[in-house]
């Protein structure tokens, strides 16, 4: 790449070549994919790359990356807490790694090592059932005490004197931070390389379904005759299912997150604490990147509020008291949708032809190339591949769920 | 910041209240209900991006469960009310 802009620079001729471009939306397409996030564009990347299916539109009301892969605090790991979670969430660790070189662009992975923070006897407990579960699956996990969290982060404070102590951690050293707009913009590069069609600024309004199967969707661009339609809209995802006249089992809540004025390097982990609903790290601009649990009520306005912020920052000084003289700089929501067992679902509905990819609610991020990969498979192979296997839409009818609820998310 | 009207005590802030969810009326027969059915009041919602009505909690205050309608992108209120056994909501016809 540094040699390419060096050349670009020294040519004179301007501008390095637009990453994807436009087109005019056609009305027809094998594949539409509503959602230009990073499940969205990995998924025609890899229906691209691995099934040479080319013919695939990705729909985006905004602009890519402008939902929930732009707003989430980039954490990536995979000690979770059923074995159904851990092997898919490792998966996506793996291709996290691999990511840089398959898409010829710098996503920054930096797997600095993940701490979850216990500060109950309870809490100690489900750590250490993750921590088992995770080396069954082969995932590097253990639990540590606080003088071995001190040496990993110092700065934290260990001592007896807050609310609520540290009395553990589950250490995952494999986890760490990615530069998320760089994931989707490299998912989207190498989609629109291998002549998938990104249409920004392209809403859907409508899906034609006409006695049990889709047969086309309506958008602000026109009407689009396809088979196969694809709901990868995270927080919107009940909206877009309603349109197909299907029903999910989401509720989708806002999160909130915030970054602080750049400090000097200090925290080289990334430090988690569901007792105190609070996640955190520093970036590379030295800014520390903070997110909490979904706020206490349904909704889909993406308003920022005064309560999330006096909450997270009175629960980041009971972590790190030397914090209290730094300022906030920017405040932000992300719409999460939630599913009653905090897992996602992925694959066909009771509609032929309309496939979900949803319920990401606060851990979709972390997921997006398995759920692109698979999903591809899916859509290529018109069968659900054994790895998403537990999070089909029909497990709820089955009463089969797969429950991540100690692991998945801060807000318990 | 929301504020509530509680049937009871008026307006508050809504840090008074906790969310009970979406108003979902239990299938009239719960105990004749297939599996389907079952699974669907008891997984599936709306989840509605408009005016939705659902249950709160005065916890700090009265300890009242009433229901509310609010729009879920402009937060605003409609109604407030108590439940009353013949209160019927979009999907209580078992659809």
């Amino acid at each position: 790449m540094s040699f390419k802009l060096i050349r670009q620079a020294l040519n004179g001729n301007g501008l390095l070549p637009r990453m994807w471009r436009s087109h005019p939306v056609r009305d027809r397409y094998d594949v539409v994919i509503v959602g230009g996030g990073a499940h969205g564009l990995a998924c025609a990347y890899y229906l691209a790359a691995q099934h040479a299916i080319t013919d695939v539109a990705v729909i985006e009301k905004g602009y890519i990356g402008s939902g929930g892969s732009g707003r989430n605090t980039a954490i990536i790991r995979s000690n979770y807490l059923t074995p159904e979670g851990v092997r898919f969430y490792d998966e996506s660790v793996r291709l996290y790694e691999q990511m840089a070189t398959e898409l010829d662009f710098n996503v920054m992975f930096s797997q600095r090592g993940h701490l979850t923070l216990a500060h109950t006897d309870g809490a100690v407990r489900t750590m250490r059932r993750r921590a088992e579960v995770n080396k069954l699956q082969g995932v590097v996990s253990e639990l540590i005490p606080p003088d071995e969290i001190e040496r990993l982060c110092p700065g934290i404070d260990v001592s007896d004197h807050p609310r609520y102590p540290i009395l553990a951690a589950l250490y995952h050293p494999p986890g760490g931070i990615v530069r998320h707009d760089a994931v989707v913009w490299g998912y989207a590069h190498q989609a629109d390389r291998r002549g998938v069609h990104i249409h920004q600024q392209t809403a859907l309004t409508g899906v034609d379904v006409r006695g049990d199967s889709v047969v086309g969707v309506e958008t602000t661009g026109g009407y689009i005759k396809t088979g196969t339609v694809l709901n990868a809209t995270a927080g919107w995802g009940s909206t877009i299912a309603d349109m197909a006249g299907v029903r999910l089992p989401l509720t989708t809540f806002p999160l909130q997150a915030c970054v602080t004025e750049p400090l000097k390097p200090f925290l080289d982990v990334v430090i988690v604490s569901g007792s105190l609903h609070v996640y955190v790290s520093q970036s590379d601009r030295g800014e520390l990147v903070m997110g909490a649990s979904v706020d206490p009520y349904t909704s889909y306005s993406m308003d920022s509020s005064l309560a999330f912020m006096e909450g997270i920052a009175g629960h980041m000084l009971e972590l790190f008291p030397f914090l209290s003289r730094v300022r906030v700089l920017r405040q932000w929501a992300g719409l999460c949708d939630m599913t009653p067992d905090y897992s996602p679902i992925m694959g066909f509905t009771p509609v032929r032809g309309f496939l979900v990819d949803v319920g990401w609610g606060t851990y979709g991020f972390k997921a997006s190339p398995i759920c692109g990969r698979t999903m591809a498979e899916l859509i290529a192979g018109e069968r659900t591949p054994d790895l998403i296997r537990p999070f089909r839409l029909s497990r709820f009818e089955e009463f089969d769920l797969v429950g991540e609820k100690g692991a998945a998310s801060v807000g318990h | 910041m929301l504020i509530l009207s509680c049937p009871n005590c008026g307006e508050r802030n809504v840090s008074e209240f906790r969310f009970g969810g979406e108003f979902n009326p239990r299938p009239p027969n719960p105990d004749a209900c297939g599996d389907a059915e079952l699974a669907a009041y008891l997984y599936l919602r709306d989840n509605r991006l408009g005016v939705e009505k659902a249950w709160w909690y005065h916890q700090a205050g009265c300890g009242l469960w009433f229901l509310a309608e609010r729009h879920t992108k402009t937060q605003e209120v409609l109604k407030t009310n108590v439940w009353q056994p013949d209160e019927a909501g979009e999907g209580a016809d078992g659809d």
